[in-house]
């Protein structure tokens, strides 16, 4: 590629890190020696400041270059405090199959000074809970904006104030007002928000309560990218060290736009080395309910979500969003999840037995793909109904129940060979296997070739519980 | 999982669910007349536009120092953000679909799709050379489908060249996909000349370019591909597939023989996509090879899907000549995940808007990926593809004054 790759990071070797190392073996920081330590370091496996040698004031000079060396494309800048504080950016590379990507996109609700107190009320409950199980994994929503409509500071400090209360999610702060901003920031002094914005007009007062009160700082250039970077120049110059910058969101005609920015930014923070384009980018979906007073709620948030999910795909860091249903908010958490997991993640699992709590001899026989996913969500639905069973893991090359059937790589053969390879006839007494409802047409011919009796089970394995209630009587 | 299950059909909120998405169904009505106005546009006017003068410049370049040295800047401080713009050694190839009356078919028009000169949608850097089509599945006999997609077909289904009329007078389908299910011979085992049969009232119901699929036993489909190849030459289908445990030779023979092009179809593995290409490349030219990396479902693997499809379009571009492909997603396998169809506890419903949600989500990951043919089953989710492709290549530009007011605006 002719992109240029900037130094260290992706190239970088556990050697560059460990000829900068104090190289004494210590084990203090729990890795048999430094070069072990060096490669989960490159990793990004393990902190730097696990190596308590390196902390020292005689090594104070490795540990600042190696700070350097390690430093992200993209700066890791922190919103809020404590347990639920959110991390954006950090971002090492442009392409996910190049390394993970970190950080999660954080998903902001918006909260209004002009909303009844119910309203508020709830839409943090409703932020605050909403929870998706997903293989292993619980997906969450991460901060609440609280937008200045009526540009009252009185009233918008009112709001802040009663937000921060009942929530410990970080805040962002949205008023193009410093002295709304500031109202806001007096009512959760140490709460350390998200500022909304830094814009060519008023960055210097928003710069200076982004010091006063050591709180990260949005620059917002709407479709601009000169005076964005102009923007990040100036903030920094001034001293303001932990910048977001937003390019704009554009929804329908504006889509190029949006796409081409992020895009532009991401590839000169991560292939060209531009530091002014090195800082976490925010999305703001909720643009699709402007202007739309006639149309129907559930298009704006249909809109809302696809154009969520296409910035959660290009690059976005942190996302505010108006609609707050279950249904068009959750693809976007399971795809960020998607996006978010490491590449390296085998697409399939090993096949074989696996036991799931205490079965005995009379315990039912499942089997299911190697298809991760697969596996995954059908071991999830045991796990999390504390089932005792056995589950055979086929080796169907990583296709899943359906689409293996149909394209022969789930067959009866594999099915029956792997029965007799499990070893789980020495482990049960009766022979009957439960067999995906999707695999049903291959019924007849595993019960031929295993000589086990087939019962067809759910076409979803969320229905196994049920199932094995109603239909397994060893 | 065990928020999910609530499947127990209550017939009152069965009912209600119902009402809500017809609801949804006459407001997505009303949204597409308004909004296909303005898809009027022109394509031809793509062109990028750089400041002049910005070409060469090292960014960011400092303008206007407006600091006093050392202290904090009391003006605004001025640089240029240059573009990051590349150039790639190779185009992705272009390959046609449908064959006019002039070129011994039947069709109405042709499709071209391929052509690529930069990663998906870096209109920053060239305008994109074929917009993505859209194919709508249409099956030869009933199938299992979920609720949210029954409700628009099921006065067609068992009637495939009534459905595929639908798809395209109704949903906007670019193409129709032909689902030969019932030659499985798990199923109906329905012979070659049944096959051909549906194939000749799908070209009589509509004039659009056909995909023709196959049941997936690499014997029979090989048998069907070839009586319907041979029973309609030049008409320029896509066959769909050509997979590695099928006779290659053999069915990329009958496919050259007849003007058709073949999908060449590979499970998840850039490496064996490569192998069937050149495999293929003995037979049929670059201009006959559309592929299928494997589609999987937002939740169920879209992540393998879309990091190889980047790959595959990165690769193509910087010169990897087997990948450089146009790439095809069969992007109805969103429905395998069970977000899209089951009905889950009151916070997530209704899933009439999750289910083609769950489809459009998995559809615009793979757009910014490089998918140039989409595979497709629910209307809604077909009519947004269709919107934001039209947008992303329209060459507008954002509105960009009123922006900052999303900050105060009732919502």
């Amino acid at each position: 590629m002719s992109e240029k790759k900037k130094a260290g990071l992706k190239e970088l070797s556990p050697i560059d890190v460990y000829k900068i190392l104090p190289k004494i073996n210590c084990k203090e920081c729990g890795q048999e020696n430094c070069m072990a330590f060096a490669t989960k370091i490159v990793n990004r496996e393990i902190d730097l400041d696990t190596c308590p040698p390196l902390l020292k004031k005689e090594h104070e000079k490795a540990y600042k270059q190696l700070k350097e060396l390690l430093k992200p494309a993209v700066k890791e800048v922190v919103v809020g405090e404590g347990d639920l504080a959110v991390k954006l950016g950090g971002k090492l590379v442009m392409y996910r199959h190049e390394f993970t990507y970190m950080n999660p996109t954080a998903i902001a609700i918006d909260v209004t000074d002009e909303m009844p107190e119910a309203e508020v009320q709830n839409r943090i409950k409703k932020t605050e809970g909403f929870s998706y199980e997903y293989i292993g994994y619980t997906l969450k929503l991460n901060m609440v904006a609280v937008r200045s409509v009526s540009g009252d500071p009185e009233k918008f400090k009112a709001t802040v104030k009663k937000v921060a209360e009942s929530t410990k999610l970080p805040l962002i702060l949205c008023a193009l007002n410093p002295s709304v901003v500031e109202a806001g920031l007096m009512a959760a002094p140490k709460a350390k928000p998200l500022l909304y914005a830094a814009t060519t007009e008023n960055w210097k007062d928003m710069a200076e309560l982004a010091l006063m009160y050591n709180c990260p700082l949005v620059a917002s250039a709407p479709n601009d990218l000169n005076a964005l970077a102009s923007l990040a120049k100036t903030l920094t110059a001034y001293g303001v060290q932990d910048l977001v910058l937003d390019p704009g969101t554009f929804a329908n005609e504006g889509l190029p736009d949006t796409i081409n920015n992020f895009t532009m930014l991401r590839r000169a923070a991560t292939k060209g080395g531009e530091e002014l384009a090195g800082y976490p980018l925010m999305g703001v979906p909720m643009v699709a309910w402007m202007g739309n007073g006639d149309t129907a709620e559930d298009l704006l948030k249909w809109r809302e979500s696809y154009l969520a999910s296409m910035l959660v795909v290009r690059f976005a860091d942190i996302l505010v969003m108006h609609g707050s249903d279950g249904w068009s908010l959750l693809p976007i958490t399971v795809l960020r999840q998607n996006i978010y997991t490491d590449p390296r993640k085998p697409v399939a699992v090993a096949p074989g037995l696996k036991v799931f709590g205490t079965p005995d001899e009379n315990s039912p026989v499942l089997f299911t793909s190697n298809f991760a996913l697969t596996y995954y969500t059908v071991a999830s639905d045991i796990e999390s109904n504390k089932l005792n069973a056995y589950l055979i893991v086929v080796e169907t090359e990583g296709a899943a129940i359906d689409s293996g059937v149909a394209g022969r790589k789930l067959t009866a053969e594999r099915v029956a060979d792997a029965i007799k390879e499990s070893g789980v006839e020495g482990k049960v007494k009766h022979r009957r296997i439960i067999i995906p409802g999707k695999a049903s047409r291959i019924s007849g011919e595993i019960e031929e070739l295993s000589g086990w009796k087939v019962q067809v089970g759910p076409r979803d394995s969320s229905e196994i519980p049920k199932y094995l209630i109603e239909k397994w009587q060893p | 999982m065990t928020s999910l299950p609530h499947h127990e059909g209550d017939k009152k909120k069965e009912a209600e669910g119902l009402k809500l998405s017809d609801d949804l169904l006459e407001a997505l009505a009303k949204f597409q007349q308004i909004e296909l106005q303005d898809f009027e546009m022109e394509v031809k006017d793509l062109e990028i536009i750089f400041e002049p003068g910005m070409a060469g410049q090292i960014m960011p370049k400092l303008k206007l120092p407006a600091a006093v040295a050392g202290g904090k800047p009391t003006a605004m401080l001025q640089v240029a953000f240059m573009p990051p713009i590349e150039t790639y050694p190779n185009a992705i190839t272009e390959v046609k679909l449908g064959g006019t009356r002039s070129e011994g078919g039947t069709r109405g028009r042709t499709l071209t799709i391929g052509g690529e000169v930069s990663p998906a949608f870096y209109t920053f850097e060239r305008p994109v050379t074929h917009k993505p089509v859209v194919t709508l599945d249409v099956f030869d006999m009933e199938v299992p489908l979920s609720k949210a997609v029954k409700m628009h077909v099921k006065e067609v289904v068992g009637d495939p060249a009534a459905w595929a009329k639908l798809a395209v007078d109704k949903f906007g389908a670019d193409m129709v996909t032909v689902h030969l299910i019932s030659i499985d011979p798990l199923l109906k085992d329905a012979k070659p000349q049944d096959a051909v049969k549906t194939v000749e009232k799908i070209l009589q119901a509509v004039d659009v370019p056909l995909v023709i699929g196959g049941c997936g036993d690499p014997v029979k489909d090989a048998d069907v591909f070839e009586a319907i190849c041979n029973a309609f030459p030049n008409e320029r289908f896509l066959i769909s597939s050509i997979t590695r445990d099928m006779d290659v030779e053999r069915c990329a023979k009958y496919v050259k023989k007849n003007g058709h092009a073949a999908l060449s179809f590979t499970p998840m593995d850039l490496n064996l996509a490569r192998e069937l290409n050149r495999r293929l490349y003995d037979f049929l030219g670059r201009e006959d090879i559309v592929m299928d990396l494997t589609t999987a479902a937002l939740g169920y693997g879209l992540d393998y899907a879309f990091t190889n499809m980047e790959r595959a379009r990165m690769g193509g571009l910087m010169g990897d000549t087997e990948l450089a492909h146009p790439m095809s997603s069969g992007t109805t396998n969103a429905w395998a995940a069970r977000e899209a169809w089951l009905k889950m506890s009151a916070e997530w419903e209704p899933r009439e808007l999750r289910g083609p949600l769950w489809e459009v989500t998995t559809a615009l990951t793979l757009l910014l990926a490089g998918v140039d043919l989409f595979m497709m089953m629910h209307p809604a989710a077909v009519k947004t593809l269709k919107d934001v492709t039209n947008n992303l290549v329209s060459g507008k530009k954002a509105d960009h004054s009123k922006y900052l007011e999303w900050v105060s605006v009732k919502a």
